[in-house]
């Protein structure tokens, strides 16, 4: 190249080659990262009040489990994911209602009645009725849900996502 | 910098040495119809990575199937780019392995010393062709399930053991959730593991006797 200007055949050849190749490998190849990706770069944001009944059927004093499922589409194929909320009436008109996952890893905890804590048995967490850390890896409290009564029915909000 | 590390690379590899005996080899003063063997290449290794990425979200079960090509169509970033060049490449594939092999044929390329070089490329053939028949029932609509129904009714027409080979095909005597399993299987591993063995074989066998050139009058 130095002691001549202009570019012999086969370095034409090479040049277009590469240049070509780099074209169809950006136009290619970038879909191709896009198609691997897609699936994460959607959220699906997943919020609801969540029905849990009438206030009164829960008693008051003993944390109680109420169980529902949620169903999203993933894809090619509905997914159904089982929750878990612990309703406590600490008094007639004071309630709090937790979510049973744990938050060291998210196991389920479990309202142990004799001991009055929630256990988790994955790595041995406990929380006590208020979801407050007693021992154990978690790093944070029991997640609280937000709450509302309407017409005496329980409600919470779910927020997933 | 750069000419030290391939010299380093290169003294180990002998990458010099590949590139002298693969690419730069001898050639015959040929014309277009000799590029079709590269062509068939580059499409099998097209085929075999849009595949690949087909395999990503594709579900070879009739509960699944329809739906999840749904969602590549659908639902994926460039699903339908990619679902398309392997669609319309498996076509062009057929087309011009077919070309490649009446081009040997008809300029006589097939005679002494390349009879191996033209046996596995009668293997290759035939495996493009399975890539085919068993390609267009995956999709697992009404097109696929019909045609491969009757592909696998002519097959039983064989005399004597045609029944058995229907039934071998379809896993069954039905065409099932069995069949679907069986030509995936054979779709995404047994043709490819075939066509990539041959591929090396007739490859070797080019670079080893070369091409032949185009035949003249006195041939």
């Amino acid at each position: 190249m130095a002691e001549s200007p202009h570019l012999d055949r086969r370095q034409f050849v090479a040049v277009v080659t590469a240049f070509l190749g780099t074209v169809m490998g950006v136009v290619v190849g970038l879909p191709a990262i896009g198609y691997l990706l897609s699936p994460a770069t959607k959220v699906q944001k997943k919020e609801a009040w969540i029905p849990l009944g009438p206030v009164e059927s829960y008693a008051v004093g003993t944390p109680t489990l109420f169980s529902f499922t949620r169903t999203t589409v993933n894809g090619w194929e509905k997914t159904v994911n089982s929750y878990g909320a612990y309703v406590v009436r600490f008094s007639p008109d004071q309630l709090k209602v937790f979510s049973n996952i744990c938050t060291h890893l998210s196991c389920r905890v479990t309202w142990k009645e004799d001991a009055q804590e929630y256990v988790c048995p994955c790595h041995d967490a406990h929380f006590d009725a208020q979801g407050q850390v007693l021992s154990g890896p978690p790093p944070a409290p029991l997640i609280e849900y937000e709450t509302k009564i309407e017409e005496g029915n329980l409600f919470i909000h779910l927020v997933v996502g | 910098m750069a000419a030290k590390v391939f010299e380093w690379i290169d003294e180990r590899l002998g990458l010099i040495g590949i590139y002298n005996t693969v690419l730069d080899r001898n050639v015959p003063k040929v014309n277009w119809w000799f590029t079709l063997g590269s062509a068939s290449l580059f499409l099998f290794v097209m085929q075999a990575v849009t595949g690949i990425f087909l395999a990503v979200y594709y579900v070879p079960s009739p509960d699944h199937a329809y739906d999840s090509i749904q969602y590549i169509m659908n639902g994926v970033a460039f699903g339908w780019l990619i679902r398309g060049i392997h669609h319309w490449g498996a076509t062009f594939m057929v087309i011009v392995v077919f070309v490649h092999m009446l081009r040997t044929f008809f300029f006589a390329a097939y005679k002494f010393p390349r009879e191996v070089t033209w046996l596995t490329g009668v293997v290759l053939l035939l495996s493009t062709l399975g890539m085919g028949f068993t390609g267009y029932l995956l999709p697992w609509n009404q097109r696929a399930y019909w045609a491969t129904t009757v592909g696998t009714e002519i097959a039983g027409t064989v005399p004597f053991i045609g029944d058995f080979i229907l039934r071998v095909l379809r896993g069954g005597n039905d065409l099932s959730a069995v069949t679907l399993a069986r030509f995936f299987a054979v779709h995404i591993w047994f043709l490819p593991a075939i066509i990539a063995a041959m591929i090396g074989v007739h490859m070797y066998l080019v670079i080893r006797l070369g091409i032949s050139a185009v035949p003249k009058e006195e041939d």
